[in-house]
């Protein structure tokens, strides 16, 4: 009964979507006042009956629905409550659903925070989602329906896979699908100024803090992800340049090139179409991510042959969805006009480069990711791209964009002189490469692969102290604290942002160039030295989980002598499934990590061991944290808070955010943000 | 700077980067390309000598075998036509079992030992890597050509 509720919620869900999709935007084009009104409740309404959709699905997991395929194969009764909720979205019928879920949510935030926009406008961004929505759910009615039944039902579920049976598990995939989906409102916004042909700047500013918030939440995404594969996988990497990371990532780097082409359309009210086109990306990337993943395509392209339903219909919607929006981005382009102008050496001349970058490394990425799929299903012999690849083309692209990213925050906009720069700059630049230069030799061994990505890092950490200062000798009288405090928001978030990548490097660099590794024989009482640890195995024994039974190690660590813990690594075996997991332990420190996981059992209760020793690791997600919460604190700035009612004070701060922006800086659209 | 000059220097920067990206792309594609052969075609010498490539197939059931230090260990990769033995230094995966499918990355050694640098993990019990699949599939049929 419960699923049959969740399938007709389905349905009623989608009637609606295809109003959403429709009405509004005819009414918009046609200047019916109803049909406009019409956006707002339905947009609320399927949102309504998506979550009572989700929370049958969820029902019938956590209840043990067995007579529902989709909980036969990803559930099963001895799994904890939390992994049967959260196997809800484990599969790829359920996830689908998440998907639309989210896509409702943003639907109806959007509808909620847009009371100071143009009804026709909100209408258009609306029906754009709509359409989008009526695809996801007409794809899951007719090929994937999670809530399909199983007669005659089984008696246990096959069981969620144990590498997904994880808290990581429970947070990464919404975190990540948050952001993929949120990237449809900056995409909604594109289409409906390309629609209305109002492509002036005031579409950029109201979609760049939903497209600030989708990008947070996929870095968060994407962080959970790396840590998840780093503890759970047991082999101690972060990042495999794997497909189904690539696919996460894509999304993310093109991301990253909209925040900023945004800020400059915003600000200066060029790069317009650029910006377009950069939306359009973005969101047709965080597509064929989500479809790339869930559709089983990359473990293998025969996948579409068993049920081609699928593939016909997820090509044929990434062909529409992609196909159309380019049509109209083609048809409409020519009339955008090309907004501010701006010097060789200028601030936007600094953005478009870094933005360039970014997305052409976001496309040989999708060149090592998509070809050999390609070749495969083409029949055109089998082959695979691997980390060398992915690595060999990525740092040499990202290096001018990360000292690119110093020079941008100093430099004017419209025009900067680079002797001005080079003046200011010279400080940063001996610092960074003296500290670059010396603190490997610290670290114990200098190695110029070390060298030089400390050499990025620090330059970025220097040229924001740099910008700080100026800044603050800029900015009238008052102590520091005075003068500090009167900085915007905006300003401070994005170094914290830039300062998060700057940890990130440090963190790549440093794992990269000292971390050690040994797969050992150790017998009990055997010991093991790596960087200053003594590792001691004492003897594996066997422990119960709920749904597992597993051999526990106990492995004592000793530094200078002292014992400081006992880790424990297991090798599990699941129940349900039979599948044998290595479950490593880890001892999370500031500035290295000790990582333990069992290998195989050996004669006489002794183990090959792994044993890793990964320096400053860390970092990474650190730094990935630091980014998003530069994302958190852009969009708590005040021009967003106080949209109504304060024009004045706003125009005050403006003026000041501006920074180096020379007063006559107003867009066409008239007045500043907000 | 003349508006003529800005535009044409945004060209031609333009321009060089986008060619130095594809020489970059190009270049580490061609090198860093892994091709994949079956057992039957290493047999038959068709894999390239002193280069990384990958094999796939299954584990012949009995053959794994653990050299005295514990950690490297021998099996032999077959596609029911031909047999390949792999020597392999390290954890293996969690999946990794007599009689189910397996991809290694490595290369031959003259002796025409498959030394493995890498042997590749994959997260579900029935799920069989699609090159392994395949490497077993086109020896069956070339079994069924051949009795004919």
């Amino acid at each position: 009964m419960i699923p049959e509720l969740g399938n007709f919620s389905l349905i009623l869900a989608l009637l609606l979507a295809l109003t959403q999709g429709t009405l509004p935007i005819i009414g918009a084009a046609r200047g019916n006042l109803s049909w406009i009104a019409l956006a707002r409740p339905v947009v609320q309404g399927q949102f309504v009956f998506l979550a009572i959709a989700f929370g049958c699905l969820a029902y019938s997991f956590v209840n043990n629905d067995f007579s529902v395929i989709n909980v036969a194969r990803n559930s099963n009764s001895e799994l904890p409550t939390h992994y049967r909720f959260a196997a809800s979205w484990g599969s790829h019928e359920g996830s689908l659903l998440l998907w639309v879920l989210m896509l409702a949510g943003w639907s109806v935030a959007v509808s909620v925070f847009s009371r100071h926009l143009p009804d026709e406008m909100v209408a258009r961004v609306l029906g754009v989602m709509g359409m989008v929505s009526v695809g996801f759910i007409m794809f899951m009615l007719i090929t994937s329906n999670p809530f399909d039944r199983l007669l005659p039902a089984a008696f246990e579920g096959s069981d969620l896979n144990p590498l997904l049976q994880d808290f990581g598990m429970v947070i990464h995939p919404p975190m990540l699908y948050m952001g993929y989906v949120g990237f449809s409102v900056a995409f909604a916004f594109a289409i409906a100024a390309l629609i209305s042909g109002q492509m002036d700047a005031a579409w950029a500013r109201w979609s760049r803090p939903w497209t600030t918030v989708a990008w947070v939440f996929l870095t968060i995404g994407i962080m959970l992800g790396s840590w998840w594969a780093y503890y759970e996988l047991g082999w101690g990497g972060w990042w495999f340049w794997d497909p189904v990371e690539n696919a996460s990532f894509l999304p993310w780097m093109v991301g990253t090139a909209l925040v900023h082409s945004l800020a400059v359309t915003e600000k200066r009210g060029s790069f317009k179409s650029w910006t377009l086109l950069l939306a359009i990306s973005a969101f047709s990337l965080s597509l064929l991510g989500t479809f790339l993943v869930r559709s089983g395509v990359l473990t293998s392209v025969h996948a579409f042959a068993t049920d081609p339903s699928r593939g016909i219909f997820i090509l044929g919607f990434l062909v529409i969805v992609i196909g159309s929006s380019l049509l109209l981005f083609a048809w409409r382009a020519p009339k955008i006009g090309l907004g501010g102008k701006f010097d060789l050496v200028s601030r936007e001349s600094m953005l478009l480069a870094n933005n360039l970058l970014l997305v052409v490394a976001a496309g040989s990425v999708l060149l090592g990711t998509l070809y050999p799929l390609l070749m495969d299903s083409l029949d055109l012999g089998k082959i695979s791209v691997g980390p060398p690849y992915f690595e060999a083309v990525f740092v040499p692209l990202m290096t001018p964009a990360i000292f690119l990213m110093g020079l941008g925050p100093l430099s004017r906009w419209k025009q900067a002189s680079l002797p001005e720069l080079a003046m200011r700059l010279r400080w940063a630049f001996g610092v960074s490469m003296a500290t670059a230069l010396l603190m490997p030799l610290v670290m114990g061994e200098w190695k110029p692969m070390v060298s030089f990505g400390l050499l990025l890092a620090f330059w970025v950490i220097a040229t924001i102290f740099v910008s700080i200062r100026h800044r603050l000798q800029n900015s009238g009288q008052g102590s520091v604290f005075t003068r500090l405090a009167r900085q915007s928001r905006s300003y401070y978030s994005m170094h914290l942002a830039h300062f998060g990548i700057a940890i990130f490097i440090i963190g790549v660099t440093l794992v990269n160039g000292y971390e050690t590794e040994k797969d050992v024989r150790m017998e009990i009482g055997s010991t093991v030295e790596m960087g200053g640890y003594t590792f001691r195995f004492t003897g594996a024994s066997p422990v119960t989980g709920p749904n597992y039974s597993a051999m526990r190690g106990d492995i004592e660590v000793l530094h200078n002598g002292e014992k400081i813990r006992v880790m424990q690594p297991e090798k599990r075996t699941y129940n349900a499934s039979g599948m044998t997991m290595t479950e490593p332990a880890i001892d999370t420190g500031f500035i290295r990590d000790l990582y333990v996981a069992l290998g195989e059992p050996l004669e006489d209760g002794a183990w090959v061991v792994r044993v890793y020793h990964k320096p400053f690791v860390d970092w990474i997600w650190f730094g990935c944290l630091l980014m998003a919460f530069g994302g958190m604190l852009a969009v708590s700035d005040r021009r967003y808070r106080l949209k109504i009612n304060t024009k004045p004070i706003e125009a005050a701060t403006e003026e000041k955010d501006g920074g180096r922006a020379p007063s006559g800086n107003r867009l066409a659209t008239g007045g500043k943000k907000g | 700077m003349k508006p003529r000059h800005r535009k044409l220097a945004i060209i031609v920067s333009g321009v060089s980067a986008l060619g130095i990206a594809a020489a970059l792309v190009l270049n580490a594609f061609e090198s860093n390309m892994v091709f994949f052969f079956s057992p039957t075609q290493v047999a038959a010498n068709e894999a390239p000598k002193g280069k990384s490539f990958r094999i796939g197939g299954l584990v012949e059931e009995g053959s794994i075998k653990r050299q005295s230090d514990g950690v490297t260990v021998n099996f032999v990769v077959t596609d029911t036509a031909k047999f390949i033995p792999v020597v392999y230094t390290g954890i293996l995966p969690d999946l990794f079992k007599e009689g189910k499918g397996v991809v290694a990355q490595g290369k031959l050694s003259p002796e025409g030992v498959f030394r493995a640098d890498e042997v590749l993990a994959k997260h579900d019990e029935n799920y069989m890597p699609p090159e392994a699949a395949g490497a077993i599939e086109q020896a069956k049929m070339q079994k069924t050509v051949m009795s004919k």
